[in-house]
């Protein structure tokens, strides 16, 4: 069972594999392109793990930015991850800390959203942290491997950010997004998300981002409430 | 790799770390509303959505709907494949090679 879980984490993750690998590429190939050491850039990805704070931070250290402001930016930009947290945190209540710290610090965007989709599937299977290792482990280890790849070209080619790659990340969101687009509910929030991070995008530090997501899940809690009358008025 | 370099991975990797773990660990021990459960659900698709709409319709910062910005077209594009197809993998190979087409011809 456990097993099994692990590798189904693994298969749910592999068509988003697709989507970050040429975003590992590019990070590594940017980051020793705007004066990251090879090794800097690797550790980043090794022990930060988290691609667009990663991308943000390579940019600033290019434009001399300070340390703190790097590392008060990644905070910011990372902040979204409490709320994965706290959608998952319910479903793991029972788990002990030595699975709660690794899960925590592979927690990304991807795992997340397959993760939550297991858990929210109806059967009671007590592995599905094991679908979250397996999702993990593919994140984390696919990431790496792009990192070094893209380290080793960008030392060769110049301008990596004009490759066209990075809509690879954007297909792949768009892919993630369109089967809730079927939900009335769900197709309203997202519509509210993405008109607010539109108005909201010249907010530094993508402090937009987190607004839009609040102001989607009002926008999608409202329409449930409208369509679905409650049921003790039925 | 430079002390300034090995203080900024540290740096960025304990904030991340930091709002990733505490949540994870604290609120899995303090019972939530049933109405804030009820709207967690929305939380992937509002955000996903709030990532792309900047990505697909700012691409430089500015708003840009002309048919040179590749990143709405293709998005487009890469949404109707997604709805049509109901496959993800299709949806990011077909979108992608749409992407990378269309930029190439304008």
């Amino acid at each position: 069972m456990r097993r099994q879980e692990f590798w189904a984490g693994i298969r749910a993750t592999f068509p988003l594999l697709v989507g970050t690998t040429p975003f590992g590429l590019i990070f590594g190939a940017l980051a020793v392109n705007s004066g990251l050491s090879a090794g800097a850039a690797a550790a980043m990805s090794a022990f930060v793990f988290a691609g667009s704070s990663q991308f943000i931070a390579a940019k600033l250290f290019g434009s001399d930015a300070s340390l703190w402001i790097i590392v008060l930016t990644t905070l910011v930009v990372n902040l979204r991850h409490s709320l994965y947290s706290a959608t998952l945190a319910p479903h793991m209540k029972h788990l002990p800390q030595r699975w709660l710290v690794p899960l925590g610090f592979w927690l990304t965007d991807e795992s997340f959203l397959v993760v939550d989709k297991r858990y929210r599937s109806g059967d009671r299977s007590p592995f599905k942290h094991w679908f979250f290792l397996g999702s993990a482990t593919a994140m984390y280890a696919n990431w790496q491997l792009w990192t070094w790849v893209g380290i080793l070209a960008g030392q060769r080619l110049p301008n990596p950010a004009g490759w066209g790659l990075d809509f690879a990340l954007v297909v792949t969101f768009i892919g993630m997004l369109v089967p809730d687009l079927r939900s009335r509910p769900f197709a309203a929030s997202a519509l509210s998300a993405a008109l607010t991070a539109l108005l909201l995008a010249g907010l530094p530090n993508r402090l937009g981002l987190m607004v839009a997501t609040l102001a989607g899940v009002a926008t999608g809690m409202v329409m449930e409430q409208k369509l679905q009358p409650p049921k003790e008025l039925q | 790799m430079t002390f300034q370099e090995l203080l900024l991975v540290c740096g960025m990797a304990a904030v991340t770390f930091l709002v990733r773990w505490p949540v994870l660990a604290l609120v899995s021990r303090i019972p939530l509303p049933p109405i804030v459960l009820d709207g967690m659900k929305f939380i992937p698709s509002a955000v996903l959505a709030a990532i792309l709409a900047p990505a697909m319709f700012l691409p430089d910062g500015t708003l840009d709907l002309r048919p040179t910005n590749a990143y709405w077209v293709a998005g487009l594009a890469s949404a109707l494949i997604g709805w049509y197809s109901r496959n993800l993998l299709t949806t990011i190979v077909a979108g992608m090679a749409f992407f990378l087409i269309w930029r190439w011809l304008w």
